[in-house]
């Protein structure tokens, strides 16, 4: 019986460190600031297509803004031409 | 267009043609590295987007006060500039800061600001648009709106807490990064240039237009 009590005691005692001894170790907590440029290379943005992104972006939206305008001065001017001859026209008629 | 349009618009193109080189060749900034090249196309498209605001809150002011319709052509025609470059500066902006900031935006200051000034740009234009007749008078107002905002975008970085670099960034820059950044400013203030006068013109053919129409009718 004092053989069963003290195994249970050891049981009781022991049980919990064995249980946190079996878990896996905690990482450890960052408490500072750490740049960007000594993060993991698997935490990194490569910064390659955001630039060329931002570049691309410029460019093709420039170029389209150059466009629709370029096109709505003609269409207007084709408009206005127009329009003149027509009253050219019955003016003289 | 005007003699000085196609000899204008040739330097522009060449100097545009020619800024990705110089824009690689300059030095890498040593905490950003490689994505602070943004910078180049970023602040000139920033500043050019302010002056468009700035033109078209004065051209606004000037028609309300004489009701002369040039000027009112010529802040359409900013206000619409102010839509295109507030739209680079607002795209560029995030594709930086999320490499050097870790986010694609934040509520800062500057980054707000900036996009209030583009949103009361974008109402002009929706105004003129669908607000009917007498719109004009009503958008003008808007714009100087819009123009008073812009101190605020500038000096923002200055006096409230931010991550965004402050203005005193370019005075100090080393040669080496300050030339082809003017190089790109001077190439996107020609451009801005160029645009306007295209877009004062188009804004004239249309006034051509209407008056051809109600002499048609009459």
């Amino acid at each position: 019986m004092l053989h069963l009590r003290f195994a249970f005691a050891t049981l009781l005692l022991t049980g919990p460190v064995a249980l946190a001894a079996a878990q896996p170790a905690q990482p450890t907590q960052q408490d500072e600031f750490v740049p960007i440029s000594q993060l993991p290379p698997q935490e990194q943005l490569p910064a390659a297509p955001l630039l060329v992104g931002a570049y691309v972006f410029v460019v093709v939206t420039l170029f389209v803004y150059v466009l629709s305008v370029a096109r709505r001065v003609t269409t207007v001017q084709r408009e206005v031409d127009s329009l003149a001859a027509e009253i050219k026209g019955r003016k003289k008629g | 267009m005007p003699k000085w349009f196609a000899p204008v618009a040739l330097a522009c193109g060449a100097m545009f043609a020619a800024s990705p080189f110089l824009i690689a060749n300059a030095p890498y900034e040593s905490t950003m590295g490689l994505v602070q090249k943004i910078f180049y196309y970023h602040m000139p498209s920033a500043w050019m987007f302010l002056l468009a605001a700035i033109v078209c809150g004065i051209a606004s002011g000037r028609f309300l006060g004489s009701g002369d319709p040039r000027h009112d052509r010529t802040a359409q025609a900013a206000a619409e500039l102010t839509v295109l470059f507030g739209l680079l500066t607002l795209v560029t902006g995030p594709l930086w800061a999320r490499r050097a900031w870790g986010t694609w935006w934040v509520w800062d200051p500057r980054v707000t600001s900036s996009l209030v000034g583009w949103m009361i740009s974008c109402a002009y234009l929706i105004l003129r648009k669908y607000g009917g007749p007498g719109s004009e008078r009503l958008a003008a107002g808007v714009a100087i709106f819009g123009m008073a905002n812009v101190p605020f975008i500038y000096i923002s970085v200055n006096y409230w807490r931010t991550i965004h670099p402050s203005t005193s960034v370019v005075p100090t820059l080393p040669v080496s990064m300050g030339v082809p950044l003017w190089f790109c400013v001077t190439a996107f203030l020609m451009l801005f240039i160029l645009l306007m006068a295209m877009r004062v013109r188009l804004e004239e053919s249309r006034g051509q237009l209407d008056a051809l129409h109600l002499a048609l009718e009459e």
